[in-house]
């Protein structure tokens, strides 16, 4: 027990350690990157002689040696102060938490589909390996990864929303409609049923076809055949004895791909008109709001860092193996 | 001098040859190859084929694929040929898919063996180096990547072979890890050959199979990746691509859906026929895994 506190432990600084790298990163490409903040402000309000550009430098600490400035962006993020949007005048992190359930109910939504439907298909095809619905499984999950999730997003929208009008085109909510909680709560999944299945299905393709592999794999170990040997119910093989090693990598795949989910949720906002974390990352990119899009950058880290460590110590309750000897 | 690290492993030869007829064999595999070349001959040839300049109003606006006016796949809102686009269209995609590919492929090899070769310290700092780039969601690292650096066919490619790399690093890495605990990297080095002519001449031969797999997901990848920042509008406006006729049809999608389709179909296939070929090399290289 306390080598599992301790093993915990280092995976948290580790992943404090490695937050601390991205916005360090961040801010150095920054940097890097051509272009004067001091001109592009002076710019914004009509003023460019060269006592205006010294008080604006002064003012945003831009005299300051980069490793000063640096110490400062620093200190600030570890305060959760992630700056100030430069459209809305607003502090980023409070426009980010703003949309964060959108982003988080889209996703997760995704996620939820794509290994639950997933992990059925696997273990269903597991147990028949050549039959066509295994064949299937392989084909599709090709299919699925060669396939762009913004056209599969639009082509969802012409055949159930325009061609058969069942299915709302886009936004959160409908807007003209008043009733109660309940109602409103109803409104809201139907507008999220189709860009929740238009990222979920790409990952549905490479969850099925990783929990069939695994499934075949482990089904083939010496423990499956020693619980079939003493006459234990196939049922019970399959779902209480492999599954539940079987399903580890998918596991594991699902957090690491966290990253991978919040580029594709970008992508599916935007064509949904999805009020999530990704629809204002590009909108702020037109703005050329700087601060808006180095503060999401380094917040989608902080989460894809956080998913990882989730991931790990879920990874360590259900495979006792791995519980103390932690690498990987 | 020979080279004693890979005479002394008779299986390499041997491997290589009946992993190139075990590839031949698999008809899906061998369909996708036919398949992409047939891509790659018509990105090339295709257009001064077909002769319709991508660009230009071929024929009236909104017309659907199969209308009597207008040509085979239809026309745009500014009348512009759907095919002659998709045809043009897949040179830029597949070239900054390809060279993009390339980038991250070999960025990933130089981390990838020099940490899985030295190990120790190098390998923890590249390790944690390349962890950076893996936290942050990669279409985002792409997106900020051109935000900074602005459009251009060359900056784009940077920004998505900068962004892919991580995965063929470690995967590098693994097979270094592996390769080097093996007999004939032993001898290699009791011969004394020096410490790069083990990793290209020795080692790097042997892991060659599964990054030569990765390769082709890598380029899938980097293809969907130039679709989506074409898509948003992130790349050079005056340069056609496969994603670019989808972002500037985005807007009409319900009034002429052709538009958006073919360019996204043209995808489909290229990256299915790309993965078809990278899963029978995965089969001829590791039998056992068939059909996993």
């Amino acid at each position: 027990m306390i080598a599992l506190a301790r093993s915990i432990g280092i995976r948290l600084g580790q992943a404090i350690g490695l937050l601390l790298a991205v916005v360090v990163i961040v801010f150095l490409m920054i940097q890097i990157a051509p272009g004067d903040a001091a001109l592009y402000l002076a710019g914004e309000q009509g003023v460019g002689d060269a006592e205006f550009l010294a008080k604006i430098r002064a003012d945003y600490g831009l005299d300051q040696p980069l490793l000063v400035q640096l110490g400062t962006y620093v200190g600030n993020v570890a305060q959760l102060d992630l700056g100030e949007s430069t459209y809305f005048s607003q502090p980023v992190l409070g426009l980010i938490l703003d949309r964060l359930v959108a982003t988080a109910l889209l996703a997760g939504a995704a996620l939820l589909f794509s290994v639950t439907i997933g992990v059925a298909l696997g273990v269903f095809t597991a147990r028949r390996p050549e039959s066509p619905a295994s064949h299937g499984v392989t084909v599709m999950s090709l299919v699925g990864f060669a396939t762009p999730v913004f056209w599969l997003a639009l082509m969802f929208i012409v055949v159930f929303a325009a061609k058969w009008g069942i299915l709302p085109v886009g936004g959160i909510e409908d807007v003209r409609y008043e009733g109660g909680w309940f109602g409103e709560t109803i409104d809201m999944l139907q507008h999220l049923v189709l860009p929740a299945i238009s990222l979920g299905i790409i990952y549905l393709a490479i969850y099925s076809r990783l929990a069939r592999a695994s499934m075949l794999e482990v089904l083939e170990s010496d423990y499956i055949r020693t619980a079939r040997a003493k006459g234990a119910h196939e049922r019970v093989v399959v779902y209480k004895h492999a599954l539940r090693n079987g399903i580890i990598p998918v596991v594991t795949a699902a957090g690491l791909q966290i990253g991978n989910l919040l580029s594709g949720a970008l992508l599916v906002e935007f064509v949904f008109a999805w009020p999530g974390i990704g629809r204002l990352m590009i909108t702020s990119i037109f703005r050329r709001d700087s601060p808006m899009v180095v503060g999401i950058v380094i917040f989608s880290a902080a989460m894809v860092i956080i998913a990882n460590l989730l991931t790990d110590l879920v990874y360590r309750l259900i495979d006792p193996r791995i519980r103390v000897g932690g690498s990987r | 001098m020979t080279d004693l690290g890979i005479a002394i492993d008779p299986s390499v030869e041997a491997g290589g040859r009946g992993a190139f007829r075990m590839f031949l064999r698999n008809k899906a595999a061998v369909a996708g190859l036919v398949v992409f070349t047939f891509i790659v001959l018509v990105t090339i040839f295709g257009p001064p084929i077909y002769g319709v300049e991508a660009h230009k109003m071929a024929a009236g606006p909104f017309l659907g694929p199969g209308d009597d006016a207008g040509p085979l796949l239809g026309t745009d809102y500014l009348g512009r040929d759907i095919l002659a686009g998709v045809i043009t269209g897949g040179r830029t995609t597949l070239f900054v898919a390809a060279v993009a590919g390339a980038m991250a492929m070999g960025l990933g090899l130089v981390v990838g063996s020099l940490a899985g070769y030295f190990g120790g310290w190098i390998d923890a700092l590249l390790m944690r180096f390349t962890e950076i780039f893996q936290a942050m969601p990669s279409l985002l690292f792409s997106l900020v990547l051109i935000y900074l650096m602005g459009p251009g066919t060359w900056k784009e490619t940077l920004a998505i072979g900068l962004t892919l790399w991580a995965l063929p690093a470690r995967l590098t890495r693994a097979e270094f890890l592996r390769v080097r605990e093996m007999e004939f990297v032993k001898a290699s080095r009791a011969i004394g050959s020096s410490d790069l002519r083990i990793m290209t001449r020795t080692i790097l031969p042997n892991a060659m199979p599964p990054l030569l797999v990765a390769a082709t997901l890598l380029v899938v990848i980097a293809i969907l990746f130039h679709a989506g920042l074409a898509f948003l509008g992130m790349v050079d406006i005056n340069t056609i691509s496969w994603g670019s006729i989808m972002g500037k049809n985005r807007g009409y999608t319900l009034t002429a859906w052709w538009t958006v389709a073919f360019p996204g179909i043209a995808i489909v296939i290229t990256g299915l026929s790309i993965a078809l070929v990278g899963d029978g090399l995965q089969d001829a290289f590791n039998p056992k895994l068939r059909g996993r």
